[in-house]
């Protein structure tokens, strides 16, 4: 649970913008680059041996029925497993050809060039300037916060509906206003990646097609990875989708995730080379 | 982020110790809530019995004070405040060094408490590994501390800290660590429950926005639970305030005619000293205990009025 930290000789290789990193064993245009990847929680392996390329500035989306493991990879790609006691990486997790589980790198580094949007919007229980100053203070930024607050909360499009309340609570808001501030909050730490969990799974159809709209123009700027239930979503926002499901031994009773597919999101949609891919996409399986 | 442990099979806890990790969890919660209607409903229900038991608890209360006012009544004045105890001219005796001896004792506790408490409670829900041998052996004996007798930390305290290891002697600082360790668990299992109800996802957001657990911990989990911490200690503090039997044992002496101080010569409490009055027969030594009830309620309300002043304050935060 409890991890060492080396801010000082935190992930020097890492630039905040991507495009200023020269690789050197990937093409540049990858974020990630995941080889062989293998994740434990203690003895069990909730996730094998994926391999898979994940591009920069586009919308990757990662579907299968629950229970597949896309939640742990996706936690695999900033490192927030290191968190769970027992949870354990194997292969390689290149972050712009750097491996990320390098013995120098400093997860609580990562996770600031890496963020993070779950399930659930999870606003901290102040401020809506405080939630969105939180990252930035955290960095060590004391001073006159209003600009980040204003620029992420205009990324997050969250701006003109709060301008006039951002000493409010945010518990105040409705759901998607505080999922899009949950954004907006990532947003302030400038990351180059925002990985989401769901983001949209508890919130009502409008709510979501604003978070769509947002994820959409958010692209230009941020590599996001996207875990959904919504086939329709994955549709509608993703460039490349992935597809997982589970395989269950029967000897072990052991579930492992795995990598079905991965292509460009028409193509899985359309004509998958997979059998179980066209099962799930169409609906006739999860 | 760690499963959820099973709390329903803890050890029975003393209904004090019940009362302060039940109001912790509550007080945190309500941040978080805003209300589904299940939920309401059992809250009605609650709220129902609650006010029942509630009503009760008043009504003797309530005798107890006018009993207390009515026979104290003759002798409600400042000396009572002023004034130094008496067994030869109660007429004018006071409770001066017994309320100071109070003071400085329930000070001291305060001063253990909240950093002890608070740090073995943050220790406990945040950094432990629950799977540990030797951290589930610290939590159930925590448990089982809490139901322990005050007389038994009593006997500890004399031979410990009185004497033994410590050897501080009759002072008011062997009552404060005396009674801290009485208290301490129900302040560690009040701030663990409402740390604990503090949902996960606010520590992983931290965490996923580049905070250390560190910096997670203390920046959101520990302000947000702060409430529900607040709301634990202040009722440790009013059972340590008015705890005399372990602090007959660690020297709170009856008759101090002199301010006390901590790390030398006798002290007395208010709850001692009423004691010392009520036992013996004479008329006027009753009315000065009746008086000294009333003394010490003054005092109660108004350390608690503190305390649920300084915790309203951390409620509205933004
Ligand atoms: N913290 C954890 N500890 C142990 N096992 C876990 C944990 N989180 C998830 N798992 C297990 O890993 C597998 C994959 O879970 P998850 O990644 O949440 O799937 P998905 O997001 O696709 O529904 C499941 O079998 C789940 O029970
Ligand atoms: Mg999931």
């Amino acid at each position: 649970m409890s991890e060492t930290t080396t801010p000082s000789t935190a992930l020097p290789e890492i630039s905040v913008s991507a495009d200023k990193v020269t690789s050197v064993d990937t093409e540049p245009k990858n974020t990630f680059e995941l080889r062989n990847v293998n994740v434990f929680y203690g003895d069990m392996l909730a996730v094998k041996d994926v391999s898979m390329a994940i591009p920069h500035n586009q919308i990757t989306a990662f579907i299968g029925p629950s229970g597949c493991g896309k939640s742990t990879l996706l936690r695999s790609l900033n490192r927030m497993n290191d968190l769970i006691p027992g949870a354990r990486v194997e292969g390689d997790v290149l972050y712009h050809g750097m491996n990320m589980y390098g013995p120098k790198v400093d997860p609580v580094q990562v996770r600031t060039v890496i963020g993070m949007v779950f399930q659930k919007p999870n606003p901290f229980p102040k401020s809506i300037y405080d939630n969105v100053a939180f990252g930035p203070r955290l960095q060590g930024r004391n001073g006159n916060l209003d600009d980040v607050v204003e620029e992420a909360l205009r990324g997050a499009a969250l701006w003109d509906e709060v301008k006039d309340r951002l000493k409010d609570n945010a518990y105040g808001m409705s759901g998607g206003q505080q999922q899009r501030l949950c954004i907006a909050r990532a947003i302030a730490v400038q990351p180059d990646v925002i990985l989401m969990d769901e983001p949209c799974s508890a919130l009502d159809p409008v709510s979501t097609g604003r978070i769509e709209d947002l994820m959409v123009e958010l692209k230009k700027t941020y590599t996001i990875v996207i875990v959904t239930h919504n086939m329709q979503q994955a549709a509608r926002v993703a460039d490349r989708t992935a597809f997982f499901t589970v395989l269950a031994n029967d000897e072990t009773g052991s579930r492992t995730g795995v990598l079905v597919e991965y292509a460009a999101t028409t193509k899985i949609f359309s004509k998958p080379d997979d059998e179980r891919t066209e099962n799930y996409v169409s609906g006739r399986f999860g | 982020m760690a499963d959820e442990p099973d709390y329903s099979s803890r050890v029975a806890l003393p209904p004090r110790t019940r009362v302060a990790v039940g109001g912790a969890r509550e007080v945190t919660e309500s941040l978080f809530t805003s209300g589904d209607r299940k939920k309401k409903i059992q809250g009605t229900i609650f709220l129902g019995l609650l006010l029942f038991g509630l009503s009760i608890a008043l009504i003797s209360i309530a005798a107890m004070i006018t009993w207390a006012f009515v026979a104290g009544g003759p002798r409600l004045n400042t000396n009572l405040f002023t004034n130094v105890p008496s067994v030869v001219t109660p007429e004018n005796a006071g409770y001066r060094t017994a309320i100071l001896g109070t003071l400085y004792v329930i000070g001291g506790v305060i001063v253990l408490i909240v950093p002890l408490g608070v740090g073995a409670a943050i220790y406990l829900e945040q950094f432990a590994n629950p799977a540990n041998k030797f951290n589930r052996f610290v939590d159930l004996n925590i448990q089982n501390l809490a139901g322990v007798p005050s007389i038994v930390f009593g006997i500890l305290g004399l031979a410990f800290i009185v004497r033994g290891p410590l050897s501080l002697g009759f002072v008011a600082a062997a009552g404060s660590l005396t009674l801290a360790l009485l208290v301490l668990p129900t302040v560690i299992l009040a701030s663990r429950e409402a740390i604990r109800a503090v949902p996960s996802s606010i520590r992983d957001g931290s965490l996923a926005l580049g905070a250390t657990v560190w910096q997670a911990v203390w920046r959101q989990v520990l302000p947000a639970a702060l409430p529900g911490i607040l709301t634990g200690v202040i009722l440790a503090v009013s059972r340590a305030i008015g705890e005399a039997a372990p602090l007959l044992l660690v020297g709170a002496v009856t008759f101090v005619t002199f301010n006390p101080s901590f790390f030398e010569g006798g002290y007395s409490t208010l709850p001692t000293m009423i004691y010392s009055y009520a036992k013996r027969p004479q008329e006027e030594l009753q009315v000065l205990a009746a008086a000294g009830v009333v003394v010490m309620l003054v005092l109660l309300i108004m350390i608690n009025s503190v305390a649920i002043y300084l915790r309203n304050r951390f409620e509205r935060t933004w």
